[in-house]
């Protein structure tokens, strides 16, 4: 989004860090970015930010050169942990990237899935299902109600449905459609998911 | 003869209402809808008022007015639910977490006249927004309808009492009143009917409305569960879980869950409960807010 203007409807707010971590981004200024993962099956939406693209492949990069280095797999928690890190010297630099993340990842030795909350200050915290922006408002309480943390895929891309139908409900902003990607252990997959569902008010 | 027959074949109830003069004597001896008050010796005194009490641009401004709430209200087959929180904050400072935020309007529904189980005849108000301004401008209303009872022998309207209310916010637009109610009643006229009046002088009739700083996450819970067919019960146990999960979310929200239920013969109350053991017994039962951890 530049202005009252998009520029491009379907742009991939997400950067892949290793083959199970996957991390998407959303905030600079004027953006309203809104972004939803679930954990154990479900994963990010599509937004609308730019040169947060930097940020993301820097660390993709580095995780990537971190993994040639070492010849090891950064778990989830590690990449976390150093994004977070990279987030927090950025805050106090001359122009710190205003970018909202949410990290998901399953750990290559213990299978175990895990999803992490960034923002912008560098706060992290591990979470069962999250968002930013004011999708927040509006699926939180949704999430707090329909989710377990066994849910199955299926029931999993329901889910984020019924946060989806809430958004185009609720929410003054037209996002253009939403992008659906599932990280497994097997890596990442990016899903069907009908975004022209015509959704009516109560 | 035509003229006899004329006269006796009328409908019975013809001369039961009001003649055209006789309503007309009635409206000229209403009170003019918009009260005079006194205003404070200042150029402008909405500005003024905004500059004391803006508490977003202004954080340490002198006058913190109560806001923060969510409320509730929805139309299903069985009438109508309304439900709130109970929490009142003024700036950071939780100020009650006892308020009643659901108002009986008009006399003959007023809590104290009847201390029933039975349904309360008459309609209800909800309260979002300035604290002050929501109850007096609900009692305001209530006196009128009370009158408009007297006057006409016959219940008002939701229609025309959120009429009432519309107009004089409408009146006092712009000089800074704050309120985001909702009122909910079942009428012979109307059958179940909801309208939302705000400060803005909107008035809105629909099916189903939250208000406050909480409504994202009521709506949230409520739009994706909604369906004008349930059951009294799922309606009750849907306002309930739909406030709970505002309260949950929302800071400027909590305390209490006030729960009613309006029908055909009036309002009943159901319960005015903790948000606590109901939050731990919805996570702990149903497995919901996951993100709460039981255990340290």
């Amino acid at each position: 989004m530049r202005g009252p203007t998009i520029i491009k409807a379907e742009d991939d707010k997400t950067r892949q860090l290793n083959k199970h971590t996957l991390m998407a981004f959303s905030g600079e200024a004027g953006d309203t970015g809104e972004l939803l993962m679930i954990r154990n099956s479900t994963l990010p939406m599509l937004t609308n930010g730019f040169p947060l693209v930097q940020f993301a492949e820097y660390v993709q990069a580095n995780v990537s050169l971190y993994t040639m280095r070492n010849d090891t797999e950064l778990s989830p928690a590690a990449v976390s942990s150093f994004v977070r890190g990279e987030l927090a010297r950025s805050l106090r630099s001359r122009s710190p990237y205003t970018v909202n993340l949410l990290l998901g990842g399953v750990d290559p030795v213990t299978q175990e899935p895990s999803l992490y909350w960034i923002d912008y200050l560098a706060s992290l915290a591990p979470v069962p299902y999250a968002a930013h922006g004011y999708a927040q408002y509006y699926c939180l309480s949704l999430l707090d109600k329909h989710h377990n943390p066994n849910i199955s895929l299926e029931e999993g891309m329901k889910l984020l449905e019924r946060c989806t139908d809430e958004l185009k409900r609720r929410l003054p902003i037209d996002y253009k459609g939403v992008l659906v990607k599932v990280i497994t252990k097997d890596g990442v997959k990016v899903m069907d998911f009908d975004n022209d569902r015509v959704v009516r008010s109560a | 003869m035509d003229k006899l027959v004329a006269q006796y074949s009328r409908p019975a109830h013809q001369n039961e209402f009001y003649s055209e003069q006789e309503q007309q004597d009635l409206n000229e001896s209403l009170p003019p809808l918009s009260l005079k008050f006194s205003m404070p010796p200042i150029d402008n005194s909405a500005s003024f008022l905004r500059a004391m009490t803006d508490d977003h641009s202004n954080p340490s401004c002198p006058i913190k007015i109560a806001h923060g709430t969510t409320t509730l209200a929805f139309r299903f087959q069985g009438g109508i639910i309304v439900c709130t929180d109970s929490r009142a904050t003024a700036g950071n400072w939780i100020a009650s977490q006892t308020v009643k935020k659901v108002i009986p309007v008009s006399r003959l529904s007023r809590g104290e006249d009847k201390p029933s189980n039975d349904p309360t005849p008459g309609l209800l108000g909800t309260m979002a927004g300035g604290a002050a301004d929501c109850q007096y401008w609900l009692r305001y209303l209530s006196q009128q309808c009370t009158l408009h009872e007297i006057r006409h022998k016959r219940r008002i309207t939701v229609a025309a009492a959120s009429k009432i209310l519309a107009n004089l916010t409408y009146a006092y637009k712009g000089y800074g009143l704050s309120m985001g109610t909702m009122l909910a009643g079942v009428t012979p006229q109307e059958g179940p009917a909801l309208y939302y009046i705000d400060s803005d002088g909107t008035r809105l009739p629909g099916n189903l409305f939250c208000v406050g700083s909480g409504q994202t996450f009521a709506y949230g819970v409520l739009d994706a569960n909604y369906k004008y067919e349930m059951s009294e019960q799922d309606a009750l146990a849907l306002g309930r879980r739909a406030i709970l999960a505002a309260m949950h979310r929302d800071a400027y929200s909590g305390g209490f869950i006030n729960l009613y239920h309006v029908k055909e013969e009036g309002w009943v109350h159901h319960g005015f409960d903790d948000m606590n053991p109901i939050f731990w017994k919805t996570k702990l039962d149903n497995g919901e807010f996951s993100n709460v951890t039981s255990e340290l």
